[in-house]
């Protein structure tokens, strides 16, 4: 046993692939957050009145909340007032043409494997690429405007699409909704926006990375994506951030809206630098994000893989309100190290006939702490609906905690729930099996975790499948011996 | 091919193996039988590289490299395959997943070309035939929920794709009934050629109606104390262990 140990100690050491500082020059904020910051940053990005006084008043709410902390996660108390709430490079390319950009920028892309250039030509994906806080790349977007689709950054959105931003933003996070929520509403910078119209499916996956690299900034996206009556769009966002040694916050919105006969479906891997082996850095993320099935027969489908951040607080969640609309949530969240995790979902049933599926893959490594919570409410005039829940804990070493804590609150005699739960561990005669086999100790971890993820995995787009698990690989990296 | 020279091992400070020589030329089969708790699974356990097990004295040596020195993995891509006592069970990895995988890790290490889908699965299907497996367990996770004859088919149908050099069998006959017992039986007897050797690891005689040893091989407290040709099986099954250790004792 003791050898057991030793030997995943000996492995739970990795040094974080993504760890680099682009040279960019940028322009930043004096640090501090008050009612100034908010009304200079809405003048730099050219915001019509409306959005101003939005942001006062989501800013005004904050100021009454307190941070929360019934999660299952510690961390020193974060000053807000140290924090700059804006950084943008200095020589904004120009978004015509990918050549124009800061070639630095371009270096940092390709480091992290995403060369958007690769990715024009080979895989057909439109990429939103969010640099800090400003988008600096928009690609694919004529082809999508021949559709009537429109895509492009929050800010662009806020400019030129200001009658669905209106309509929208907010709709389905308030900006009251909670303190992480609040304070994104006061001071987001960009994010990226999706409308696809009535009837249409849009043709590619879109997608965003986002990146923080600037220092001591938070990075605060906002994101909205309307599907109109019956489209479907599918989303992917990817993010990796380089190495810091302080903790730096990261409080994103992001809201979906599908209308009748709608589908979205989001997709997320996470990767943002989970801090050092002895849990010293890391990025905080602390995010909301919902859905809002609006019309009859809309689904939307959260597909999460998560593994870096040092602490991750986040529920992508369903309000079922259309009769017969679905809600699915399939996450993996994986912890090494110091690292700390309390996510799940929330499904509100509200419509007739409404059902939501959860999967929950939970793997903790190391001395990290990993938590699935997840509230399934059934409102009383929710007549039929139906829940499945599969919450899995799979522990690698002795020294991780895995909890679940799941919230059940049904008012309407006609639903039917199902919940499953297990926790397992991969044992060292499993490795040996397996080593028996001709296949080495890494591989053989990496093909138990995979299968275990298996069936997360396959709600991913294809190409990102294939990421998710070299991630996944490089995340348990070392954490078995 | 196998050549074992005052092998000692200990668990957790107690010495098990107390200096053991033997030697497996390829073509042959050889049984290993012995009381419960004279160190046969160890023998199997060390051969195959388990790392609890320490050797404090002794060499082994396979196709001329000194195996003692290799890694468990490498052991097997070398062409050693362990049927485990006890299959383990790996919920989520399925069977053809973990053989494809095996396979192709064992041919990257001989320098061989790896086998695609269509190549993996004409030979997989070749395999299940020999042990009269059923398509459906393909696609399960590996033994996870089997019951114990399909545990234990398993390892055979493993062993057969895998096409060791030298397999090890550590008490695959325990708890199979006699359909089974024929069936893994064989599953090694078809294994056999020139090229490849085995040593089959049991505690009765029956297995032995079925794989014919050429030399059978008598495991006490540490040592084999007894070698001999089939014959020996069944005079031990006769006369039980018994008038060895006496025999022993004696001596």
């Amino acid at each position: 046993m003791s050898t057991e140990v030793s030997q995943i100690e000996e492995l739970a050491n990795k040094e974080y692939k993504y760890g680099f500082v682009s040279n960019i020059e940028s322009d930043t904020f004096p640090k501090g957050l008050n009612e100034d910051i908010i009304r200079r940053l809405s003048a730099i990005k050219e915001e019509p009145e409306f959005m101003l006084e939005w942001r006062l008043k989501a800013y005004r709410h904050w100021l009454t909340l307190k941070e929360p902390n019934w999660a299952n996660i510690h961390y020193d108390p974060i000053d807000y007032q140290k924090i700059s709430y804006y950084s943008a490079p200095k020589n904004k390319p120009k978004l015509n043409s990918l050549d124009e950009a800061d070639p630095e920028l371009i270096k940092t892309y390709q480091k992290l494997g995403i060369s958007i250039e690769e990715q024009k030509i080979f895989s057909g994906v439109a990429v939103d690429a969010v640099f800090d806080s400003v988008s600096v790349a928009t690609t694919f977007k004529s082809k999508l405007a021949e559709l009537g689709i429109i895509f492009c950054s929050m800010s662009e959105a806020i400019r030129n699409h200001s009658d669905l931003v209106k309509q929208y933003l907010g709709s389905v996070v308030p900006s009251t909704d909670n303190f992480f929520a609040s304070l994104n509403s006061a001071v987001f910078s960009d994010g990226s926006f999706a409308y696809i119209p009535k009837g249409v499916r849009c043709p590619m996956e879109l997608s965003t990375y986002f990146r923080i690299n600037a220092k001591n900034t938070g990075q605060f996206e906002r994101t909205l994506i309307i599907a109109d009556e019956g489209a479907y769009v599918s989303y992917l966002e990817g993010c990796t951030a380089p190495m810091r040694d302080e903790n730096q916050l990261h409080a994103a919105v992001v809201e979906l809206v599908a209308l009748d006969n709608a589908t979205v479906k989001y997709s997320t891997v996470q990767n943002w630098y989970p801090g050092d082996k002895n849990g010293k850095g890391g990025i905080f993320n602390f995010v909301t994000k919902r859905g809002m099935c609006k019309g009859v027969n809309s689904k939307i489908s959260w597909t999460q893989v998560e593994t870096g951040s040092a602490i991750t607080w986040k529920y992508p969640s369903c309000l079922l309100i259309g009769d017969n609309s679905i809600g699915e949530f399939y996450s993996v969240a994986v912890t090494n190290n110091y690292q700390q995790a309390d996510t799940g979902t929330k499904m509100i049933h509200m419509g007739k006939n409404t059902r939501s599926t959860i999967v929950s893959k939970g793997i903790s490594a190391g001395k990290s702490n990993n938590s699935y919570r997840g509230q399934v409410r059934i409102i009383r005039r929710a007549d039929n609906a139906r829940n499945f829940s599969q919450c899995d804990s799979l522990l690698i070493g002795d020294k991780c905690g895995a909890h679940t804590f799941p919230y059940l609150e049904i008012n309407n005699s006609t639903a039917q729930m199902e919940h499953e739960a297990t926790t397992s561990k991969i044992g060292e005669d499993q490795i040996f099996y397996l080593n028996q086999r001709g296949i080495s100790r890494e591989d053989a971890v990496n093909l138990i975790v995979n299968g275990y993820c298996k069936e997360v995995f396959k709600e991913l787009p294809m190409e990102f499948a294939v990421e998710a698990q070299k991630l996944l690989s490089v995340s348990l990296e070392g954490s078995v011996g | 091919m196998l050549e074992i020279k005052n092998l000692h091992a200990n668990i957790g400070g107690k010495e098990i193996l107390k200096g053991i020589d033997l030697t497996v030329n390829t073509g042959e089969v050889h049984a290993i039988m012995g009381p419960n708790g004279s160190g046969k699974s160890t023998l199997a356990q060390v051969l195959a590289g388990r790392k609890e097990y320490e050797v404090t004295k002794g060499t082994v040596t396979f196709s001329g490299k000194n195996l003692l020195e290799l890694s468990p993995e490498v052991r097997a891509r070398e062409g050693i395959f362990l049927a485990f006592q006890y299959p383990v069970e790996i919920p989520g990895v399925s069977n053809v997943n973990l053989l494809k995988t095996a396979i192709n890790e064992i041919r990257k290490y001989r320098g061989e070309e790896e086998l695609d889908a269509m190549e993996f699965m004409t030979h997989l299907k070749k395999k299940m035939k020999l042990v009269e497996m059923d398509q459906s367990l393909l696609s399960r996770a590996v033994n996870d929920g089997f019951s114990g004859g399909e545990k234990k088919r398993n390892e055979i149908l493993q062993m057969a794709v895998l096409e060791p050099r030298l397999a090890i069998l550590d008490e695959t006959d325990s708890g199979l009934d006699i359909d089974a017992l024929r069936i893994v039986a064989n599953g090694v007897n078809k294994l056999k050629s020139p090229e490849r050797a085995a040593i089959v690891v049991t505690h009765y005689q029956r297995l032995l109606n079925y794989i014919i040893p050429d030399f059978v091989h008598v495991l006490y407290n540490g040592k084999i104390v007894k070698s001999g040709g089939k014959e020996l099986a069944f005079e031990l099954e006769e006369k039980g262990y018994d008038w060895l250790k006496e025999q022993k004792e004696l001596a």
